[in-house]
């Protein structure tokens, strides 16, 4: 017999380039947005991306809350990502921890770029993240659901920002990586896209890839961000029930 | 064109920076905000509730991004320094009036006026502040319908907080009519179908539709008159009357 550990390593992409759960290399996950499923919220969003699960609410501008980071001059925003005990397989333990914190930090990083905070000096925006159910990416879906939430609380911003992970899998770059792909690929980059200006706004990566590969990557991934912008914008469109306009600028 | 609010201008184009809808009136574009908290405009008479009690000064809470302040010199009463809470106390729910807005975001109210003071009993509603020109109504007819079959009493703040008063029944409906309004913003027809949801859930059975009696008068409005107007109610062109603690 050979390699015990080796027998576990799924097999990632079939002869035919085929993923785990059929899509191409290219290809997203199925995505549902809904905006505005809660009634205290000022705004909120749910996202089911695959198989996670993400809710998103957004309170504010409002009071600060403690006192001391009250800034002067401009709203701060602050996020909260926290993942459900139940939200994977073997029970997380609740609570803060240094990966809720770091997403936290980065996501509330991206939104600081996008949102006009200069307009509500002495407040604060309050962004609530909670994954009720994980399977890879669950930075972007909340950062996706986030960015629902807060148009839908009618905050000033440069754009929505849609996010997608891309990452390294047998070899091969590929778009929207699920849990197996993430745990056994070679590489994990997720990104946060301003498509108005076509900035990025959360960039991360764990694992290697060659310069050329980074590159193909980021092209992908902007691909991706693209295609879900298009369906936030219509998950806003159905909870206004506007009829679709073209494009986002005047 | 100009961005107008709502929007903004990156290289000769202009983008929408809030949810809403775009109209143009040249050389201006601007996005009318669909959602979004109260954002505070001076003239404004608004519902809130007391937050915070200061020696000179009280917080309220008028759900607009910051609180605020209500000096003691803004009120119709006579107070000395330290007896703030001997006229309103944290939780009491009043209607001011949005006087100044500041740079900083201060928003400064008042409490002495005509139709301002303080609530004594009834409930508090709210519905987003962008569905407040719909509960009015065109010349304040929304209103006019929901106070005529119901009877109760009702305080309309343009920063979405409503106060109704009256029979639990009345208020039970009120609260319902609020929340259609509110869950059909943009459907038209809406003062119709209020009209009639309230017709078929009488307390005395359904009423049969009748011709629309004229009011009298001193009750009619004006259709020139503007939609901000914050009172409907049973008493018609007058407003409910306070009262103050009898101290």
């Amino acid at each position: 017999m050979g390699n015990v550990g080796a027998k576990d390593v799924p097999v990632l992409l079939s002869p035919e380039g085929l993923r785990l759960d059929g899509r191409r290399l290219d290809e997203l996950r199925p995505i549902r947005i809904e905006a505005g499923v809660l009634h205290q919220a000022d705004g909120s969003a749910f996202v089911e991306w695959g198989q996670n699960k993400v809710m998103a609410a957004v309170y504010g501008p409002r009071e600060v809350h403690p006192r001391h980071l009250q800034q002067n001059n401009k709203a701060v925003i602050q996020c909260k990502y926290n993942m459900a005990a139940f939200a994977v397989d073997e029970r997380k333990r609740p609570g803060l921890d240094r990966r809720s914190q770091e997403i936290s930090k980065v996501i509330a990083e991206a939104f600081e770029s996008v949102v006009f905070a200069e307009e509500f000096p002495r407040t604060s925006i309050d962004v609530y993240i909670e994954v009720l159910q994980a399977n890879a990416g669950t930075r972007c879906a909340g950062l996706v659901a986030a960015s629902v939430a807060l148009a839908d609380a009618g905050i000033p911003m440069v754009d929505l920002v849609p996010a997608v992970a891309v990452g390294k899998v047998a070899g091969q770059i590929v778009l929207d990586l699920k849990k197996e792909e993430d745990n056994f690929g070679e590489a994990d980059l997720p990104m946060a896209l301003v498509p108005q200006s076509g900035r990025l706004v959360l960039l991360q990566m764990e694992g290697h890839m060659t310069e050329e590969e980074l590159g193909r990557a980021l092209d992908l991934g902007v691909k991706g961000c693209r295609d879900i912008y298009d369906r936030m914008k219509g998950a806003l469109r159905e909870r206004y029930a506007l009829t679709p306009v073209v494009g986002g600028s005047a | 064109m100009k961005p107008g609010p709502g929007t903004y201008r990156v290289g000769g184009k202009v983008y929408a920076s809030v949810l809403g809808l775009v109209s143009t009136r040249p050389p201006l574009v601007h996005v009318t905000p669909l959602s979004g908290r109260y954002i505070p405009k001076a003239g404004d008479v608004v519902v809130g509730t007391v937050t915070d009690v200061q020696t000179t000064f009280w917080l309220l809470d008028i759900a607009a991004p910051r609180w605020a302040p209500l000096h003691m010199t803004g009120t119709p009463w006579q107070i000395d320094v330290g007896e703030t809470d001997r006229y309103l106390r944290v939780g009491d729910a009043v209607v001011v009036r949005v006087e100044n807005l500041e740079a900083t975001g201060r928003i400064g109210v008042t409490m002495a006026g005509e139709g301002l003071g303080k609530l004594e009993g009834g409930t508090l509603v709210r519905v987003s502040p962008a569905r407040i020109p719909r509960v009015v109504g065109r010349g304040g007819s929304m209103v006019e319908t929901i106070t005529r079959h119901t009877g109760a009493r009702i305080a309309i703040g343009q920063n979405g907080r409503i106060w109704i008063d009256g029979s639990p029944e009345a208020i039970r409906r009120v609260s319902e009519v609020l929340r259609m309004i509110d869950e059909n913003g943009q459907r038209s027809g809406l003062t119709q179908e209020v009209e009639a949801y309230l017709r078929s859930t009488a307390p005395d059975g359904p009423v049969e539709p009748e011709e629309r009696r004229s009011p009298p008068a001193h009750e009619r409005r004006r259709s020139d008159e503007p939609d901000a107007r914050p009172w409907g109610g049973a008493d018609g062109d007058t407003p409910p009357s306070f009262r103050t603690e009898d101290l």
